[in-house]
């Protein structure tokens, strides 16, 4: 059970986030959807714990505990897991181990042993082919060189393989065309199980009609001001977000 | 936690092999002139030839200054506080490992350097100089065998002078420089290595030098010679006690790489730094060259992690058509820690070519320099060169220089120049947090992968200990 209570955020001195509320149970996926610069990758990174978003005021509970105590690693040990809108290069580092530390570095957390190196590439191999990248990504420098189709199918590759229990994905079909939407989606789908809560922040409806959300939240000026089911995200691609911001009392 | 802090804590990982051995030593009392130079070549029971040598240097160095080109601060050195040569005491030089002082032999051990063969990395050769002198030389018999010769280089001097004689100075003349016009005169020990022609050697050598007495200079000189078509790999380690006063190194290696050979010369410099202050500290001048003849190809690979000072320069002469020059360096400079470090590629035959990458890493106050030079000559038709320079900051406080020095007589020559500076970006521990990982061990997987082109070159036994030596201790970091 994730639950955000008043969060308000700030970066820079600039108020983002103005009394958000939101609340998810295992088994739901939830979109996230709103205007440019009304807040949603903010709550997004909010959540992971980035240092330079500070939160002001409000609550976020995950599993009885208290995720704005934690640091971004220990949060990601709690299940935590973000899909990055623009995920960084770590030229050298590949892939590979890169994900075998951060699988072992979880593990190590639950108190288990280490993966078997050799049933870890294996794994490895598999999911690269099934996100539509060949092995040779494994060797390559972490997102080094990989065009915006590729970094958003690794970040669909790392949550299949860390198998996160609360999956943010931060815009993840901005950039994409209409195959790498498709795998993308399939990803996110495999991942839906009753254990697992999904959040996809999203400004487009198109990637909702792969991956349809039980839940559907307006975010316009840093509040959820509407919640619906699959449909409203239907009637936002009609009519626009103009006519919630014009309720919503103001603009972004 | 702030990102700064973990940075900090994690490069100023505490030096590891500051202690002082307790060993009875043999040590002249400080100061340098001809008398010195005498007795250092008697008890030594060089060859006459070996002591003119000497005599000739140091009349030349009494004439020559210290230059002042490289972007280092450097206190004045007063070379008659210095004791010139230091040895453990034995009778005669051990004959085997059972010989050895026990000491020397724990030492070694200390320093994950086990000198008994059979609990050896299987397949390296290595020979260990102590302060002044080689203690052991580990495999001799193995490699006899295959026609190699490695041996100290004050043993070489006495079973096969005909072949230093032949060689030493032919790549770097006696007066070259300061240092290396110093070394030349009063060079205590160091490694010989002969491979005959066509013998790919065995085994990789390596050799680790241990500073131990104090006050005393380590003036270690290495020769390497590759007849034609051989090739051989060889290492070297370096480490020191902790001392508040700084101490001298300044050593001379020369590598003559004869038509279609190979040589791979490797080092990791773990001198002591000095301490977060800039008190002590070893100061490192070197001079390291190779003569590369037709087809030949020499490649240099160092990680620089040491040394309140380095000065070095390691440079290949494409002397013959063909041959290759490589250079691959990373250098880490935290604390008060100073380097100016890069490489000379001296193009003279036809289709020669050569590769250098740099990578620099600051910390703290520390200062990095990348100073090369490439050099076409106007015989060098289609000569060929590829530089990447690559900077990362991880302070407000450090810095990071580079001085490439581009200089082409022929027309038909390409010559690249890439460089680059980053600074650790938060996006990136970021994101690796994200992932779960700690943020120490994130700066450690950050910078490990900066390094990676270069680690990529070192031979396998040893890219473990170099990616160690870089990586961050997380005890310290948990404020």
């Amino acid at each position: 059970m994730l639950t955000i209570k008043n969060l308000h955020a700030e970066v820079e001195g600039k108020k983002i986030l103005k009394g958000l509320n939101f609340s998810a149970k295992p088994g739901q996926v939830h979109a996230i959807m709103g205007p440019n610069g009304s807040g949603k990758s903010t709550f997004a990174t909010v959540l992971a714990g980035k240092e330079d978003y500070e939160v002001t005021d409000g609550s976020v509970v995950y599993k009885d505990t208290n995720l704005l105590e934690l640091s971004p690693h220990e949060r990601a040990h709690l299940g935590l897991f973000l899909a990055f809108q623009y995920p960084v290069a770590i030229p050298g580092l590949s892939n590979i181990n890169f994900l075998k530390t951060a699988v072992n570095t979880i593990r190590k957390h639950q108190g288990k042993d280490p993966v078997d190196a050799y049933d870890f590439l294996a794994q490895a191999k598999a999911l690269a082919m099934r996100v539509g990248l060949g092995e040779s990504f494994l060797s390559r420098g972490l997102n080094d060189e990989f065009s915006g189709g590729e970094k958003k199918r690794n970040e669909i590759m790392q949550m299949l393989m860390l198998n996160p229990s609360l999956c943010i994905l931060d815009e993840t079909d901005s950039g994409l065309d209409i195959d790498a939407l498709k795998t993308v989606a399939a990803g996110v789908n495999a991942h839906r199980s009753p254990d697992h809560i999904i959040v996809v922040v999203t400004h487009y409806q198109r990637l909702l009609d792969y991956i349809v959300p039980d839940f559907v939240h307006v975010l316009i000026d840093g509040a959820i001001v509407k919640t619906g089911d699959a449909q409203l995200a239907k009637e936002l691609e009609k009519k626009g977000y103009q006519w919630l911001m014009e309720s919503a009392g103001g603009g972004a | 936690m702030s990102e700064k802090k973990t940075i900090n804590d994690a490069v100023s990982k505490r030096y590891e092999h500051g202690f002082v051995s307790d060993v009875a030593a043999d040590t002249f009392a400080p100061g340098l002139n001809e008398d010195v130079i005498r007795r250092l070549s008697a008890v030594k029971n060089e060859p006459e030839f070996m002591l003119n040598w000497r005599l000739k240097a140091y009349r030349k160095w009494c004439t020559m200054k210290m230059k002042t080109w490289a972007s280092l601060n450097i206190e004045p050195i007063d070379y008659q506080a210095i004791s010139y040569y230091s040895a453990p005491k034995t009778q005669d030089g051990p004959k085997s490992l059972d010989e050895v002082d026990p000491e020397l032999l724990r030492t070694y051990d200390r320093l994950g350097i086990p000198l008994y063969e059979q609990k050896m990395l299987a397949g390296v050769a290595v020979d260990a100089v102590f302060d002044s002198v080689s203690i052991a030389t580990t495999f001799k018999d193995k490699l006899k065998e295959a026609g190699v010769i490695f041996c100290s280089f004050s043993e070489a001097l006495q079973e096969h002078p005909e072949l230093v004689e032949k060689y030493m100075g032919t790549v770097i003349p006696v007066g070259d420089n300061f240092f290396a016009c110093l070394n030349s005169a009063v060079f205590t020990d160091g490694s010989f290595v002969y491979v005959p022609r066509g013998v790919k050697c065995p085994m990789e050598l390596s050799t680790y030098f241990r500073i131990n007495a104090a006050n005393t200079g380590q003036f270690e000189r290495t020769l390497i010679i590759a007849e034609p078509g051989a090739s051989v790999s060889y290492l070297e380690g370096c480490t020191a006690p902790m001392r508040d006063e700084n101490q001298l190194h300044a050593a001379v290696v020369e590598l003559v790489a004869l038509p279609d050979s190979n040589i791979k010369y490797s080092t990791v410099q773990n001198w002591y730094p000095g301490d977060e202050n800039g008190k002590g500290g070893i100061y490192n001048f070197v001079t390291k060259r190779a003569v590369a003849h037709e087809r030949a190809k020499v490649s240099w690979t160092q990680i620089e992690t040491g040394s309140a000072i380095t000065w070095k320069y390691p440079s290949v002469t494409l002397r013959g058509d063909d041959s290759v020059g490589e250079f691959y360096s990373v250098a880490l400079t935290s604390n008060c820690q100073q380097a100016d470090t890069g490489t000379k590629m001296i193009h003279l035959g036809k289709r020669t070519k050569s590769t250098i990458i740099s990578k620099g890493i600051s910390a703290m106050k520390g200062q990095n320099n990348y100073r090369g030079r490439v050099k076409v000559g106007p015989m060098a038709e289609g000569a060929r060169n590829y530089t990447q320079c690559d900077s990362l900051l991880l302070s407000d406080t450090c810095g990071a220089h580079t001085f490439p020095y581009v200089d082409v007589a022929n027309a038909t020559a390409k010559v690249e120049h890439e460089a680059s500076t980053s600074k650790i970006a938060d996006e990136q521990l970021f994101y690796l947090g994200q992932r779960g990982i700690r943020e120490e061990e994130a700066v450690s997987l950050v910078v490990n992968g900066f390094c990676r082109e270069v680690f990529d070159q070192l031979p396998m036994e040893f890219a473990v200990e170099a990616q160690k030596l870089l990586e961050i201790s997380l005890e310290d970091s948990i404020g």
